[in-house]
Order: C-alpha cells, then sequence, then structure tokens
C-alpha cells in the first residue's frame, strides 16, 4: 500500500481528464499492477475544476490520494495545475499545459488570473515540464486530443513498454479517433 | 478468472445481472446514474428510468411482487422521494429479491445536502449493505438479493460517491439462472390495511432480531486484528482509508451496516485497549455502540460535516501532522458554469434583466444562481419551484406573482412540478412557470425521459406532449418558445407575468451537448467597435472574456448562440450566420 504511484490529473469539466485516467488505468493493469481510479461526476463537470486520481502498485487501499501525497500531477490548464500543487509531494513530478482557461471570476473581472503561474511552480518544482500541449493537439489533427498529448508526456516518467500506452489508447477511444490520438501520444512523447 | 477494472456503479448493475435479475428501474441522480445505465446494456436485464424515485420504487415493489428480482436505484435525496413506499414495502416484505440503492453524497459532490441514509435503513426496519469498493458492490449486490429473500424484507445497498465513482478490479462470473418466483395473490401480505399491517409490524421486529444474529455470524462483518492498541469499526470509503492511514490498527470492518451485532463488535471492544468509529456524516454506528454501553469515540474528533479523508484519519490518529500548506496568493475560484451555448442562459439573463423574483429547482439551471446572472432567489429540492412561487403570492399578495416565475426543467417538471402546478389552477394563484425544455436530463449526464423520445435502451418511446398536458391541467395561457429568439421571449415572458392567472412557457431547444444545435461559426468581436463596457459579460458565458480592455471570443468554446451580440450595444459582436433556428 505504501508503493503506490499517486498520480492526479486536473483541468476544466470538458478537458477530458476522465479519458486520460482510464488509459492511465488500463496500462498500469498491463503492467500488473493493482489500480484504483476515483473521478467525480455531476454538477463540476460544467466547466468547474475536475480532478481524477488514479493510484497503482502491488496493493491499492484508498481510491483517493491523500494530501501531499501525490507523486505526479498532470494539469490540462495551468491555474488548475497551481491550485493542486499542496497536493503533489516534495519530490512529485508536474506536467502542464501552458495555456489559459479564464474561471467565472475572472471573466466577470471580480478577480484576476494569475500572471506568474509558471514562475510560482517553477519556483517550487524547478523540473516542471510547462509547455504548449494545446499546440500539439492541433498539430496532431484536433484540440480535443490535449489530453492524450499529456499521456504522451507522461509516459517518459513511467517505465513502461511503448505498447501498454498505445493499447490502452486502442481500447478507449472510438475506433475512427484511434489515428489521431496515436498520434497525439507520440507528439506529446516526443 | 475474468477481471475487470470497474465504478461501483458499473459492479452493482454487473451484480444484479449474475444474480438473475430481472428488473431495475431509476430516476437519474448523482451519483447513482450510472447504475441503470450499465444495468440497460444487459440484454437480460428490463431497466428503465422512472419520472421520479417513487415510481422507480413503486415499478420494482411490483415486479417483486410478481416474482422478479427487482432493482430501483436513486441519488440519497431520491429516498426521500420514494420514502412513502420504502416504509411500507418493510412490512409487506417482498416475493422476488428487492434491493434499493442509496447512493449518498457525503461533501455534496453535485447535491443539494448530504444526509446520511444509514438512518433510513434503521427508520425503515430494513437492512443495510455496505460495500468499500467495486468487487464487494458486486458481491452484496447479489447477497442483498439473496438476503432479501431470505428474510422476506426489502434490502438497502448503500453506496456514497467514493464508491459509485470509483474504479477496482472486479471478477466477473456468469448469470446464475434463477426462476422468478410464482406470483401468488396473498391479501394478508400484500394489502396493508390496518388489519393487515398490525401482524407484519411483528414479524418485521422478529425479522430484524434474525438479521441481527446474521449480523453475527456472516463473514462480511469481520475483526481484523492487528496491534491492540487502537480499534476501528468502520465500512464502507473509509475502511480503505483506515488501512492505509492506520495500517497497524485492528479493525472490525462492516459489511452490514444496519443492524449490528451487539455481541460481535462488544467482544471486538474488549480486545482492544482504545475504541474508535470512524463514519462520514451521522454518529450512526457510534450511537448504537454507545446505547449498547460500548465505549468509543468517534464524532468528538471528526467532523459531522463533509468526507473523512486519509490525511484526517492520519493526523487524528497516527500522529501525522497534516502537511503545511505553502501560503498561495488568492487562486481564483472555478465553480461550474452552464456551458457556452447553453439555451437555459438567454432565459435567466432575462430573469436577471426584468428583476424578477425566482423560485428555481434543481437541474444544470441551478447555476444560474451564481454570479454574474445570479438569477435565482431559492432552490429546496426537484419540483419546488412551482409550489414556493404560489405560497410566495399567498405571503406577499397576488401583485408578487407579476413579478415572479418558478423555473424548472422538463424533467423536474415531470418528476414532481405537476403537481404543484395543478395546485396554482386549483388554488387559483397567478404564478408563471417557466420550463426549460432542452429534450434531456442534462445535469446527470443526458438521461432520457418521458418528453424525449426514447426509452433507457435508448429505443424509440412516446414523446409526452407538456403542452397538451399543461393546458389539460387547466393553465389558460400557455406559450412554446425558442430561447434564442430574444424579442419574443421577452415579449411572451412579460404577457404572462401580466396574465392574471397560472401561467407556463415552455422555453425549447435542446441541449447544446446533444450537438442537435445547427453547429454555427463563433462569433467574433470587432475590436475598432467594441468600446469594452462589459455588458456581454454579462450573460456569464465561459467563451467570454477581456483583453486589452476589449471583449475576446473563445472559438475553441463559442457555439455562435449569438447571445452576446444581442445585448452589444454598438453591434461590435457579430453572430454567426445561423442555420438552426
Amino acid at each position: 500500500m505504501t508503493n503506490c504511484c499517486n498520480i492526479i490529473i486536473t483541468g476544466v469539466g470538458g478537458q477530458g481528464t476522465v479519458l486520460a485516467g482510464r488509459i492511465i488505468s488500463l496500462a498500469a493493469e498491463a503492467a500488473g499492477y493493482d489500480v484504483k481510479v476515483s473521478e467525480v461526476h455531476g454538477m463540476s463537470q460544467r466547466g468547474g475544476s475536475v480532478i481524477t486520481q488514479v493510484r497503482f502498485g502491488d496493493s491499492v487501499a484508498a481510491p483517493i490520494i491523500a494530501f501531499g501525497k501525490a507523486d505526479i500531477v498532470l494539469a490540462f490548464e495551468k491555474l488548475e495545475a497551481l491550485r493542486i500543487l499542496p497536493y503533489l509531494t516534495k519530490d512529485g513530478k508536474i506536467i502542464v499545459n501552458n495555456r489559459a482557461l479564464l474561471p467565472m471570476p475572472v471573466i466577470t473581472g471580480v478577480m484576476k488570473y494569475p500572471d506568474d503561474i509558471e514562475q510560482q511552480i517553477l519556483s517550487v518544482y524547478d523540473d516542471a515540464e510547462i509547455f504548449d500541449a494545446l499546440a500539439l493537439a492541433e498539430e496532431a489533427g484536433n484540440a480535443k486530443s490535449l489530453n492524450i498529448v499529456l499521456l504522451g508526456r507522461l509516459s517518459k516518467l513511467l517505465d513502461w513498454p511503448q505498447n501498454y500506452w498505445t493499447d490502452a489508447i486502442a481500447k478507449a477511444v472510438k475506433p475512427r479517433f484511434i489515428e489521431l490520438n496515436l498520434k497525439a501520444f507520440a507528439l506529446g512523447r516526443e | 478468472m475474468v477481471k475487470k477494472l470497474m465504478t461501483g456503479n458499473e459492479a452493482v448493475a454487473r451484480g444484479f445481472w449474475e444474480a438473475s435479475g430481472r428488473v431495475v428501474s431509476a430516476y437519474p441522480g448523482t451519483p447513482s446514474t450510472e447504475i441503470t445505465e450499465n444495468a440497460a446494456r444487459y440484454d437480460e436485464l428490463y431497466a428503465e428510468w422512472a419520472p421520479n424515485e417513487k415510481v422507480a420504487l413503486e415499478v420494482a415493489i411490483g415486479s417483486s411482487m410478481g416474482g422478479a428480482r427487482s432493482l430501483a436505484a436513486m441519488k440519497h435525496v431520491g429516498l426521500n422521494v420514494a420514502a412513502d413506499p420504502l416504509f411500507t414495502v418493510a412490512y409487506t416484505g417482498v416475493n422476488g429479491g428487492l434491493l434499493i440503492v442509496s447512493a449518498d453524497d457525503p461533501g455534496m459532490h453535485s447535491s443539494q445536502n448530504e444526509q446520511d441514509n444509514r438512518n433510513y435503513a434503521r427508520a425503515a426496519k430494513i437492512p443495510a449493505l455496505e460495500p468499500a469498493d467495486s468487487a464487494e458492490a458486486k458481491n452484496f449486490t447479489k447477497l442483498g438479493l439473496a438476503l432479501s429473500e431470505q428474510y422476506d424484507t426489502p434490502v438497502m445497498l448503500r453506496l456514497t460517491t467514493r464508491i459509485s465513482h470509483s474504479q477496482s478490479f472486479v471478477e466477473l462470473e456468469d448469470r446464475e439462472e434463477i426462476e422468478n418466483k410464482e406470483y401468488k395473490k396473498d391479501i394478508t401480505k400484500y394489502v396493508m390495511t390496518p388489519a393487515g399491517a398490525r401482524p407484519r409490524h411483528l414479524q418485521i421486529e422478529a425479522r430484524m432480531v434474525a438479521l441481527a444474529e446474521f449480523a453475527a455470524t456472516s463473514d462480511i462483518n469481520r475483526a481484523e486484528y492487528r496491534s491492540k492498541e487502537i480499534g476501528v469499526v468502520c465500512s464502507g470509503a473509509v475502511y480503505q482509508y483506515v488501512r492505509e492511514a492506520l495500517p497497524g490498527a485492528s479493525i472490525y470492518k462492516l459489511g452490514m451496516v444496519y443492524p449490528l451485532s451487539y455481541q460481535s463488535i462488544s467482544k471486538f471492544s474488549q480486545q482492544v485497549n482504545k475504541l474508535y468509529v470512524i463514519e462520514e456524516l451521522d454518529p450512526f454506528i457510534e450511537n448504537i455502540l454507545k446505547s449498547w454501553g460500548i465505549e468509543c469515540v468517534g464524532k468528538d474528533i471528526f467532523s459531522l460535516c463533509g468526507e473523512i479523508f486519509p490525511e484526517t484519519i492520519a493526523s487524528e490518529l497516527a500522529d501525522c501532522p497534516l502537511p503545511e500548506i505553502t501560503k498561495t496568493p488568492s487562486i481564483p475560484p472555478r465553480p461550474p458554469v452552464m456551458c457556452a451555448g447553453c439555451p437555459h442562459r438567454a432565459v435567466f439573463y432575462m430573469f436577471n434583466k426584468l428583476k424578477l423574483t425566482v423560485t428555481g429547482d434543481i437541474g444544470c439551471y441551478t447555476l444560474a444562481a451564481a454570479p454574474p446572472l445570479s438569477a435565482i432567489d431559492s432552490t429546496v429540492c426537484m419540483g419546488a419551484s412551482i409550489g414556493m412561487a404560489h405560497g410566495l403570492e399567498k405571503a406577499l399578495g397576488r401583485d408578487s406573482s407579476h413579478h415572479t416565475v418558478a423555473v424548472l426543467g422538463e424533467s423536474t417538471f415531470m418528476h414532481s412540478g405537476i403537481t404543484s402546478l395543478i395546485n396554482t389552477v386549483y388554488n387559483q394563484s397567478a404564478v408563471t412557470t417557466v420550463i426549460l425544455d432542452n429534450s434531456i436530463t442534462a445535469m446527470t449526464g443526458h438521461q432520457h425521459n418521458p418528453a424525449s423520445g426514447r426509452d433507457a435502451k435508448g429505443e424509440i418511446a412516446p414523446m409526452l406532449d407538456l403542452a397538451a398536458l399543461v393546458k389539460a391541467c387547466g393553465v389558460k395561457m400557455v406559450n412554446v418558445v425558442d430561447p434564442f429568439d430574444l424579442a419574443k421571449s421577452e415579449k411572451v415572458l412579460k404577457d404572462s407575468l401580466a396574465f392574471d392567472g397560472p401561467s407556463v412557457i415552455i422555453y425549447r431547444q435542446p441541449c447544446v451537448l446533444l450537438g442537435k444545435t445547427a453547429v454555427n461559426n463563433a462569433c467574433i468581436v470587432d475590436p475598432k467597435e467594441c468600446i469594452g463596457c462589459k455588458r456581454c459579460l454579462k450573460c456569464g458565458c465561459p467563451a467570454l472574456g477581456i483583453s486589452e480592455g476589449r471583449a475576446i471570443i473563445d472559438d475553441k468554446q463559442c457555439t455562435g448562440c449569438g447571445l452576446c451580440a444581442g445585448l452589444c450595444p454598438k453591434e461590435a459582436i457579430t453572430a454567426a450566420e445561423s442555420e438552426g433556428k
């Protein structure tokens, strides 16, 4: 139980965090691990902050990750990366899509979207990977493959054969989107 | 054996299928919805969306009486609606096994309250099982059906969000073909007149004693002895958190949370130096233990509110202080919002503009209570909007109804709004009811309903004519309007408010996420024309923003509905060519 790898996927409702969680869990299953995944459906999916939690290891008890115990954070939006940061362990890894999606209090002018998010993250995690994943998704052919681009980058942190990932993608997405998503995965992994 | 990663909800559907289940009836509600969605995928199962939870449970009671293994699923607050049949089916008992799934929502991820439905099991005198992962969700579903038949009782399967929506491995087994029980007319068992119910009550009390004996011997309740320093009584997701946070502690793991076995828990308590009860929400188990004189600590340290987390348990009992939170400058929250292109938005913008008092209801549109629309004055429960508007008129006088609307979705109207509409006609108020008909039950993830034209399996079904229905209730002023037609929408609203009698407006436009709306190009802002007045932002669309003092539109999100363009005083926003209106 103590040897679990804990991954938090965070983003904005509608960005595809649930599918990303599913693909990681399928790949972890292929690697022979016990796996638990937790997600929240319903109201928060309507453009609110969402998180999916994936844990794998020899034996996993809790489906959720304790505060401060995430090993990896995969952030689909940079404000959400900042919000989830306290969940990451001191020597954790964080991968961030550097694009901003404005939350309603910012749109209405009540609050300001922080302009130094990247610096704030880098000041705590100097090896944070912050990059334009959306551009790569568009290069792959569809902005919606953002989640798969980020999984491509994540795959470099986990010592699994690449086919665990590609098989998981083929299993989790609709047949007509497999090629597009494999391209997005490859671009993210480059 | 094949194992599969499944959510708790998928596992319940699988268990029901494996145990030769036949009939599932439910009304959608987070976190319970996917039980029925998954059940509908099995050819051998009849699965339906009922108009509300009371109907769903009554259907399941009827099919159980008819001899089929039956299941009714609902979220915690749904059981309030179904409470009437619940308390009496506890008396009649069952024929085919009857499982009532209550999916509770500690932490209120998607609910209006966080009531603890274990209290219902106790109040209605039925047993309740609580699984701790998906494998148990499947096994307890099967066990629940067997117990139901063995003890002649409906059985509650109590889930929480973390069980319903967490995935873990489940071993798949084949469907066991069990014949339906024979239906036999039995007036003394199924007709609950006072004369019939009095002897049944005696049987129920005897049944609870027998079930407590089952609790003492069944291996779903088990003592796991480790260090004797600390012993913890727990169940459900909390059991997993305790294992993780207190790996050395002894645990009494409850699979059946009601009734409890005095002998078993008392024996466990004597084996440990200090006994804790860790449970989310109410001190349900703790109070029973204390009533038996078993010394234990629970709600003195753990909150009555919200979820319990592994780190909370570790910090309280394992001397692992919570990690210090580095002070971060204020991070803007990201509350959920109505989608870009949502047909509800224009209606609430109008309510806000006309400064109406709005009694609201339960659905996506409840999000209109948040700024900048801030266009809802009350939200209580499914269907409450119309009754509350009627009540407001009785308190504030008839004139108040000329600036008050009751607003609810079509699914919520059919769930429990219609009776209140009949009340406005019968008791002659001047309430204006606005039904937002987006052709689907949207908030829970797009389930069909009696007005959507499809059933739970996706087959074509008769489509309820809402306008004809409200006319038949006696409403004299009924209009059906496209909410994207801003001018007509506002005129009809003003006419309805002015009308001295009950009126209904059906604003009809499919949910934007259904993809039925004609795909328009995104709207475009002409930065030379935009004066930065921010009026467009008042509609609360997530695709809008401000950059360098001028409105901007995110073309990835914008569906080209054109609402913002209609609000711009300088015509700086160009609405895309519309084809679908």
